[in-house]
């Protein structure tokens, strides 16, 4: 069938399967519909509930704000879709095409979104990791037994990572009066992702809300009592924190453990794919039929010198998902790339934080706005002479500028005078980022080159 | 005025109020326009006034302003006043703006607006039903301008008996800010704005005077005792503040609300269904801050380093103006743009600005509107245009009709 024609069978009655039903599924879903997709539709997910947001789990939820069983994501369109939920995929057969499913089923498709997203990564000591009162925060199950044990209310919360979502939990403690300890592997907080420079605002930050925060330090074992609930840290610098409850940040790991052996190109750093959202097969060949999206794609980016780039962002999910679905219905010509610019966001403390472009990826910073001191300011990132990131307490209003400079590839230093500039944000300063090669609790973007598959692989060249 | 004239000076001109727009449309076509030596630079495509709004390099400064020589009006000693957060950059204008907000909306005071909404049903009611059986009414007269006054005095706490006093200080002030008139104007035009602004915040002192001694649950009391991690303002900072809010709050809501009732007599399929379904208003409203937005232009930004649009670079200190009410109607930007189509998937605007300076009482704005067209759609029984256009005000910034004489068979219960 011409391609053409081959395109329009697909949208009339073709079978379109998407597994993992949340953010970017759902929005995925969505589009197709909303661009005149009229075949089945059927939507895998491992968890019970319908697709919800989880920005709010570590935020209002927490403060007590909302409830976790009530941030479903508002629908924007309705999908008509079979919705097979609480199932996981267990498997996934390229050549057949066909997803297998943990109830045993297969189910058939003509395109498959791939939407899988991350999962927490554990406390790494699998018996300290089941005590009660030790938890991760990524899932509203998660969120619904934190929060339970908040209202208790504990005598003190333990976190450990001091990451985004770590450093939010530690916010959503100190602002109902909970007693906390902060451990982070790295010099500060947030620094895996903003670097150092603004990693000492945000240790500030948290001093001054009451965190007890402990940095250069690691967590060396996790204590229980005889009933089996936690009770106590322990650090590397040899203190011991009691503690009644723990929660785990350490970051998040790919679900891609489903594709093992499918062939596809996915491993513990997500699924490969190109500026179009299709997925790689491990030799690095593309397909045609698979789709990633969300937190669990790698793609690449020309702003980045196309090296791949993973982001756990919200907004990235959505506008992915939305390029995934059209692509999946659209021939070569109409199809379009995901170029979307990195932005994060984040509350803590009271403070706004959002950041655009890759700021790990930078190596120096200059504050061009207000004053780090009164912690409302915005810091450029300058990488081999251009800007590349931006990050703004309190002042998130101005991005939108940053952004354009960093798509544009504007110079940096920046050398212009700005409306609220300080004599101390006159010249740039080393970003301070941790040796790369160290782990932090995870920053929420990740870059690398690597092959497709994360694999290795023996190089054998074809002879001649 | 003749042919020849620039298209700024037709722009401004009175005689092209009541439609401006094939103006706008002939002005988008030079992006960065500067007609004159000494004169603003005008941006009007969607695109570079959002832009422009976010750029750091702009900025609304009152004595940057003043240096590039076109704002008498702001300069402290003129007045007496320091200059409102509006005239301000950061990060005396963030100061400003928080403190005024913690007592106005998140996350101080989140449910400020919408508590007031059973007040604001309650005051159009009243103004509806003074229609009594007349044959004929002005939108304007009897209803457009008295719901945001009486709005705005009970949200600050001015007496709303007071309106024909402040009346008179309002109006010059309000004049003043049309480029048109300002070009025109002669000394004594410009004594007697700034001598109205200065009248305008002393009579707000003496009622602030008597907030800091018995605080009541208004916005002069709150901005008279912030206390906040901002600290407080001094009191010139509070007058200024009020002088702003007072106008601000409901010169634009008149025109955002008789704009609005003019566009649906004009357009009656969709003013029939808004009769039918209020909450149809919301989207309508949105459709109209694109549309007819109540204000047309924004003059007061100047630029503090060279800056380089298509092309065209335009030097540090000068003026730009940016044409908000263009902008809306940049067909690059929206399909169909000289269509009221408040079904159109994506509404976006810059009725509001953008920025650090978007409108500080956007969240009110919008309500007002939307309980004053559903409840004016549902109770007026066959209103109908008796002039169209209808004459204008003045003012070329803030654009509106002057008068909006409608005719009914009466008024519903
Ligand atoms: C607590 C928290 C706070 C956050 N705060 C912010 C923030 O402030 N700003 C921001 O930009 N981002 C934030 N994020 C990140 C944001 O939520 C993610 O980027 C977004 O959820 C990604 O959406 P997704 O659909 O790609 O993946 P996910 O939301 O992870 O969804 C993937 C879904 O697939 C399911 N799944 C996995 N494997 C299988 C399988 N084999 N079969 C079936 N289903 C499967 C998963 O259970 C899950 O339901 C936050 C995340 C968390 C957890």
């Amino acid at each position: 069938m011409p391609a053409e024609e081959f395109h329009e069978w697909l949208r009339r009655e073709g079978r379109i399967v998407i597994v993992g039903a949340s953010l970017a599924g759902l929005r995925a879903a969505e589009t197709l519909r909303a661009e005149g997709f009229a075949g089945s539709l059927t939507m895998i997910g491992d968890e019970p509930y319908e697709p919800y947001d989880r920005p709010p789990l570590s935020k209002a939820v927490l403060l007590g704000k909302a409830s976790p069983d009530h941030t479903e994501l508002p629908r924007r369109r309705e999908i008509d879709a079979t919705w097979r939920l609480g199932v996981a995929a267990t498997g996934l057969d390229m050549a057949a095409k066909r997803v297998r499913v943990a109830d045993g089923d297969e189910v058939p498709y003509d395109r498959l979104l791939i939407a899988t997203g991350v999962r927490a990564r554990p406390w790494p000591k699998e018996d300290e990791a089941q005590l009660d009162g030790v938890f991760v925060l990524r899932t509203r199950d998660d969120a619904v037994r934190l929060q339970r044990r908040m209202k208790a209310p504990p005598r003190r919360v333990f976190v450990i990572g001091a990451g985004f979502t770590g450093s939010e939990i530690a916010s959503a403690c100190r602002d109902q009066g909970i007693e906390v300890t902060v451990a982070e592997r790295a010099d500060a907080p947030l620094v895996g992702a903003l670097g150092g420079v603004i990693g000492t605002v945000a240790a500030e930050l948290q001093r001054d809300n009451g965190v007890d925060l402990r940095t250069g330090v690691m967590v060396t074992g996790l204590e229980g009592d005889s009933t089996g609930r936690v009770r106590a840290a322990h650090l590397s610098d040899g203190s011991t924190v009691e503690t009644d409850v723990v929660v785990v940040s350490l970051g998040a790991t790919r679900n891609t453990d489903w594709l093992a052996g499918s062939g596809l190109g996915a491993g513990p750093r997500g699924i490969a794919c190109d500026a179009g959202c299709r997925a790689f097969d491990f030799r690095g060949i593309v397909t045609d039929d698979i789709y990633v999206a969300g937190d669990v794609a790698r793609s690449p980016h020309p702003l980045f010198g196309y090296q791949f780039l993973s982001l756990e962002h919200w907004g990235n999910a959505v506008a992915q998902a939305e390029v995934a679905a059209h692509n999946m219905i659209s021939a070569g010509a109409d199809r379009r790339p995901h170029l979307w610019v990195p932005a994060f966001w984040s509350s803590q403390f009271g403070v706004n934080i959002k950041s655009v472009g890759v700021p790990s990826l930078g190596d120096e910073i200059m504050i061009t706005q207000g004053s780090l001191a009164e912690r409302r300011f915005v810091g450029v990132y300058g990488y081999q002479g251009r800007v590349i990131a931006a990050v703004s307490f309190d002042n998130t209003r101005w991005l939108e500028f940053y952004q354009r400079m960093i798509e544009t590839g504007a110079p940096f230093p920046v050398d212009f005078p700005t409306v609220d500039r300080r004599p101390e944000g006159r010249k740039p300063v080393p970003a301070d980022f941790p040796d790369p090669s160290l782990p932090t609790h995870g920053p929420t973007v990740t870059l690398s080159g690597y092959s497709p598959a994360d694999r290795h692989l023996v190089f054998t060249p074809a002879r001649h | 005025m003749t042919p020849q004239a620039s298209l700024l000076g037709r722009i401004t001109d009175y005689a092209n109020r009541a439609d401006p727009y094939p103006l706008y449309e002939e002005l988008r076509k030079t992006p960065v326009l500067h007609e004159e030596e000494g004169g603003p630079y005008v941006v009007s495509s969607y695109y570079d006034i959002l832009s422009l709004l976010h750029d750091p390099r702009i900025s609304s400064d009152a004595a940057n302003l003043t240096a590039a020589g076109d704002d008498e009006l702001s300069g402290p000693e003129a007045t007496g006043l320091p200059p409102s957060f509006i005239r301000l950059d950061p990060p005396e204008h963030d100061r400003l703006r928080r403190i005024a907000n913690s007592s106005f909306g998140p996350p101080h005071r989140p449910r400020r607006i919408d508590s007031m909404r059973e007040d604001l049903g309650r005051i159009v009611t009243e103004l509806i039903d003074g229609f009594g059986d007349a044959q004929q009414v002005d939108i304007v007269d009897q209803f457009a301008y008295p719901f945001p006054v009486t709005v705005i005095c009970r949200l600050l706490g001015v007496p709303r008996e007071d309106e024909p006093r402040f009346r008179t200080w309002v109006d010059p002030l309000v004049a003043s800010l049309d480029p048109d008139t300002r070009r025109t104007a002669d000394a004594d035009f410009q004594r007697i704005a700034r001598e109205s602004r200065m009248q305008l915040g002393m009579y707000l002192a003496g009622l602030v005077e008597q907030r800091t001694k018995e605080p009541r649950d208004d916005m002069l009391s709150d901005l008279a005792a912030s206390h906040g991690p901002d600290g407080s303002m001094s009191m010139m900072e509070v007058l200024s503040t009020a002088v702003l809010l007072l106008i601000a709050g409901h010169e634009t809501t008149v025109n955002l609300i008789t704009n609005g009732m003019l566009t649906l007599l004009r357009h009656p399929e969709i003013l029939r269904r808004l009769r039918e379904d209020a909450g149809l208003s919301v989207t309508i409203v949105e459709e109209l801050l694109r549309y007819e937005p109540p204000v047309q232009l924004v003059p007061q930004r100047t630029c503090i380093a060279d800056i380089e649009l298509h092309g065209v670079t335009i030097p540090k200190g000068s003026r730009i103006w940016l044409v908000l009410g263009a902008g809306n109607r940049d067909p690059e930007r929206f399909q169909d743009p000289d269509r009221f189509d408040p079904d159109r998937g994506d509404i976006q605007h810059l009725g509001f600005g953008s920025g650090i300076h978007s409108c500080f009482g956007a969240a009110l704005a919008r309500l007002e509107t939307q309980l004053a067209l559903a409840e004016l759609a549902r109770r007026l029984d066959n209103p109908r245009l008796l002039e169209d256009p209808p004459p204008y005000r003045q003012n070329a910034v803030l654009r509106g009709p002057r008068h909006l004489l409608v005719g009914i068979d009466g008024v519903r219960s």
